[in-house]
């Protein structure tokens, strides 16, 4: 004989009877599962009495993600948890960039990078990455700009991909020319709408009467003379 | 009762006929006879008056009208065409004025005698009138036939007197009128008289253009519309409403077409004009040019040419010189004459503008243009408003030959100086300079007048505002407020003697901001001046207790006693040389570092100060080794046996060359005021793009300086760095102000 199902039901759960409840208690009780296992992935890296992952443990992880710790998807890992500073890691930025890219083992990490490069270099995104960058290298308080060198270094690691021949030739002139000690978020941004706008390496549509940051003015100078 | 009998057609045109052969016996000249009798004319009169109002069958209107025509084609194709049609030129134009006048006189007596039809048949029928019919007559068989060579003719009529041959002005009036008269004056003479004009004055212009010098050229040209107006004005044998077209033919071959070449002509042309100060052929050029379009703008541009080669010519002549006196070592040349050789170019092309070139407004401009281009280059590698400032300094310092000057001719140059400044671009630079030079005149009391210094000030604060000229004038009043401290700091000390230090103090006290900044030392005063400083310092600060004095002893001066073997005399010398001079009251010999380390005075000044007390004109110093520079390693010596004829001297300390600073204390300014004008212009209009904020940047500095672009570009780039203001996000191009 058929019990009535209201009781059955008490026995199992305070809800009404449907079938998505039933998925949705199995995924509140996996994401749970998840969010275990991201934090002891998180705790596995971390710093004992700091309870943040430090560049030790950043090297750990890259060690074990089988990347260089200098690789450019270790700072997009870093903007997709919208890590704050530079070199480390807390348990709220990690858990976000975790469970973003549904990963909960290093494995699986390790297996969302590439889908992850992707993402960071749609056009939608790929600006946001690179105001982003550079705001992740002001290291001290109050600090607003970056010397050149590391400029350098950032601008190859973030554009070189998608605008070589651009960044080479702005990455020589930087490193030659003794105007500038250092690159400020304005200029830092006026390089990225350079790359987009200007056809290259004519750039024939370039008109220093506009607004575009002085640098690229005298960078743009410094081009037409070399071609010459 | 008598009823008249209706005339009939043979016997009504019998009468006619015989009316019209006496008619034209009359013109022919066949008859003594003149005219008709009014009885004669009665009869034709009414002979036709009766044919026409008939009744039918004898009303011969439409006969009659018709007739009327007959009789002028039959005269004129038997008697008057060949009576022309042989002919030629004047001969032409003679039997042509004749026949005309007669077909006048003809039309005249025959329209009297057909009147009637006039009223009633030719209105009624809207019919051409007598006269019309008349004159398509003259005009189909007679006048058409020979228009054309008629128009050759007096042509080459105009053509032989162009050529100064004496001709009938008569007959071409009368004939010229002849078209007028016909209607086709325009179309059938007009046009080819024109372009015949036009043809003879280009080949006049080629002619001429190889021999002649400008001056002749114009004069001819000048000559030629003269002739030409008189021909259509006075002689009338053109009509009047060809004149214009006539003169613009003739302005536009000889003036228009060559006209670059004219003005510009190396030997003759306008340069030469004005340098040889031909005013005549000047005013006659800007005559002529005045009535064409744009033709004044032409004269102004060789105008503009030749006063900016000039002004360059002047800057190269200073050039030279300076740069032959300095191989030669001799005393300096002074660049600064170079503002009153500018000055009297001024002058010199100022009164063309206002004589020759009547005040015209094309010139002056063009005047202003060629003075904004060369007074703003450097001369020498001097800034040009450096030698302003310096020329300034000479006219107002005592010893600079402007004491021989009466008032009027210094207020005058005062005012020139002024003008020509208006021409310069980097006019704060100047204020600065001028300042610099001010202060020390000042300071040393070398100012020859001072009702000249303020009558100056008066001048620029006209010309460029009060916030121009406020320091210099806040300077001027401190000086007299400094007299009155010195004035009740000498009389306290009178007072209060036990306070007096025993050695004449007399000091400035200038109020910081106005006066150019002083280095305000690290000098070791020698313990006679200390004194004299404390006492001082102590009397200042009880009378103004929240004031702080920082002694500026770069710029004080001393009076000491050398004690020379021979005499003592006297040195006037700065505080500077005097404190290095009274540390040899202590010590036989001191060395460069330890005169540096007791005076505190940094390397470059002391450099100078022994330079000029042991190198040059008078060694109040013995120098070991005896070279003419200053090393760290020298040894210096008291020089015991100096003497000199005179009891007093001055030991010039020759000051820094203040340029560098000067101008980079004005660059500084310049960026201050660009942040501040973009600050200015983007709070009151939120959102501006990049151009239009460079443009009014430009704008609102312009009456000071002009900005460069890429300044400006870099002062935006700072105020986004300090938040002021952001770019746009909706266009890449503009800039919004953040609050």
């Amino acid at each position: 004989m058929r019990r009535s199902s209201t009781s059955k039901k008490v026995g199992q759960s305070n809800s009404n009877s449907s079938s998505s409840d039933l998925f949705r208690s199995a995924s509140s009780k996996a994401s749970s599962k998840e969010s275990e296992r991201i934090d002891s992935l998180f705790y596995s890296y971390a710093n004992a009495s700091s309870g943040l992952i430090d560049p030790e443990g950043i090297e750990a992880l890259c060690a074990d993600l089988e990347v260089d710790h200098t690789d450019v998807r270790i700072l997009m890992l870093a903007w997709k948890m919208k890590a704050e500073k530079q070199g480390y890691f807390n348990l709220d930025e990690w858990r976000r960039g975790l469970k973003a890219l549904r990963a909960d083992t290093i494995s699986k990490l390790k297996k969302s990078l590439p889908d992850l490069e992707k993402e960071v270099l749609r056009p939608s995104n790929l600006s946001d990455f690179y105001s982003y960058a550079f705001r992740y290298c002001l290291t001290e308080e109050k600090q607003k700009s970056i010397d050149i060198e590391s400029v350098c270094e950032l601008l190859t690691l973030v554009l070189g991909s998608q605008f070589p021949s651009q960044v080479n030739l702005f990455v020589e002139y930087l490193k030659t020319q003794s105007d500038y000690k250092v690159i400020n978020m304005d200029q830092w941004m006026g390089f990225f709408r350079f790359c987009n706008e200007i056809s290259f390496p004519d750039l024939s549509n370039y008109n220093p009467e506009h607004a575009w940051p002085l640098v690229l003015d005298n960078f743009v100078e410094w081009v037409r003379e070399k071609q010459k | 009762m008598v009823i008249k009998e209706p005339i009939q057609w043979e016997q009504g045109w019998g009468l006619m006929q015989e009316a019209i052969t006496k008619l034209k016996n009359i013109l022919e000249g066949l008859t003594d006879e003149k005219s008709f009798t009014s009885e004669e004319y009665m009869n034709q009169y009414t002979t036709i008056y009766d044919m026409c109002t008939q009744k039918l069958p004898c009303e011969f209107n439409k006969e009659l009208y018709d007739k009327y025509k007959e009789i002028f084609d039959e005269y004129l194709n038997s008697s008057v065409w060949p009576s022309l049609r042989d002919k030629h030129h004047e001969f032409l134009l003679r039997e042509l004025l004749r026949r005309w006048n007669s077909h006048k006189v003809m039309t005249r007596w025959l329209s009297r005698f057909f009147r009637y039809l006039e009223c009633y048949y030719i209105e009624r029928r809207t019919l051409p009138s007598l006269n019309t019919v008349a004159l398509s007559c003259f005009r189909d068989l007679t006048f058409d036939k020979v228009k054309a060579m008629a128009t050759d003719a007096i042509i080459s009529l105009i053509h032989k007197e162009r050529e100064g041959e004496q001709i009938d002005p008569s007959l071409l009036k009368n004939v010229v009128h002849i078209y007028v008269e016909i209607g086709v004056y325009e179309q059938d003479f007009e046009v080819a008289m024109i372009a015949d004009a036009s043809t003879y004055y280009a080949r006049k212009a080629t002619n001429w253009i190889e021999v002649d010098s400008f001056a002749d050229y114009m004069l001819k040209a000048e000559e030629s519309l003269k002739r030409e107006r008189y021909r259509v004005r006075e002689a009338g044998y053109l009509h009047s409403s060809t004149e214009n077209k006539l003169v613009e033919t003739v302005q536009h071959e000889l003036l228009v077409t060559h006209a670059t070449r004219l003005l510009e002509n190396d030997n003759s042309g306008c340069g030469v004009l004005l340098r040889d100060d031909k005013v005549e052929d000047l005013s006659r050029i800007y005559r002529l040019y005045h009535e064409i379009p744009k033709g004044l703008e032409l004269v102004a541009n060789t105008f503009k040419k030749h006063v900016t080669s000039e002004g360059a010519r002047l800057i190269q002549q200073v050039e030279e010189a300076s740069n032959s006196q300095t191989i030669n070592s001799s005393s300096g040349v002074q660049e600064h004459s170079i503002v009153s050789k500018f000055i009297e170019l001024h002058d010199r092309f100022m009164a063309y503008v206002k004589g020759c070139f009547m005040n015209n407004n094309i010139f002056h401009k063009a005047l202003k243009e060629a003075f904004e281009v060369f007074c703003n280059k450097n001369v020498a590698g001097i800034p040009s408003v450096e030698l302003v400032a310096a020329f300034c300094d000479n006219m107002l310092k005592k010893g600079g030959g402007s004491e021989k000057l009466s008032d009027e001719a210094i207020d005058e140059t005062q005012e020139k100086v002024v003008y020509l400044l208006v021409y310069n671009t980097d006019k704060d630079l100047f204020a600065e300079f001028y300042r610099k030079k001010l202060a020390r005149r000042l300071l040393s009391d070398r100012s020859a007048n001072e009702d000249h210094e303020k009558s100056f000030l008066c001048k620029l604060k006209r010309q460029f505002g009060g916030h121009y000229t406020s320091k210099m004038e806040g300077m001027m009043t401190d000086l007299v407020i400094a007299k009155d401290c010195q004035r009740s700091y000498e009389q306290y000390l009178h007072i209060n003697q036990h306070v007096n230090p025993g050695i004449d103090l007399s000091v400035t006290v200038l109020t910081t901001g106005t006066w150019p900044s002083y280095k305000s030392c690290s000098l070791n005063l020698p313990s006679e001046m200390v004194k004299c400083v404390e006492a001082f310092n102590e009397y200042y600060t009880s009378k103004a207790k929240h004031k702080k004095l920082s002694w500026a002893f770069s710029m004080g001066a001393c009076n000491i006693h050398g004690k020379f073997q021979k005499k003592t005399i006297e040195l006037i010398v700065s505080t500077y040389q005097a404190a290095t001079l009274l540390l040899f009251n202590n010590a036989d010999k001191l060395s460069f570092l330890e005169i540096k380390t007791q005076l505190g005075l940094d390397y470059e000044d002391l450099v100078r100060v022994l330079h000029s007390l042991s190198c040059v004109k008078y060694k109040i110093l013995c120098k070991e080794p005896n070279t003419k520079t200053i090393s760290q390693n020298d040894i210096f010596e008291f020089n015991s046996g100096f003497t000199d004829r005179v009891r007093r001297i001055k030991v010039p300390l020759p000051p820094i060359d203040e340029r560098k600073k000067v101008v980079k204390d004005v660059d500084k300014d310049r960026k201050y005021a660009i942040d501040a004008a973009i600050v200015r212009i983007m709070k009151s209009r939120k959102t501006l793009g990049h151009q239009q904020l460079v443009l009014e940047c430009i704008e609102m500095m312009s009456c000071m300086f002009k900005p460069d672009v890429k300044v400006i570009k870099k002062r935006i780039e700072n105020l986004i760095g300090q938040d002021y203001l952001e770019r746009d996000p909706n266009d890449a191009n503009a800039y919004r102000y953040l609050a």
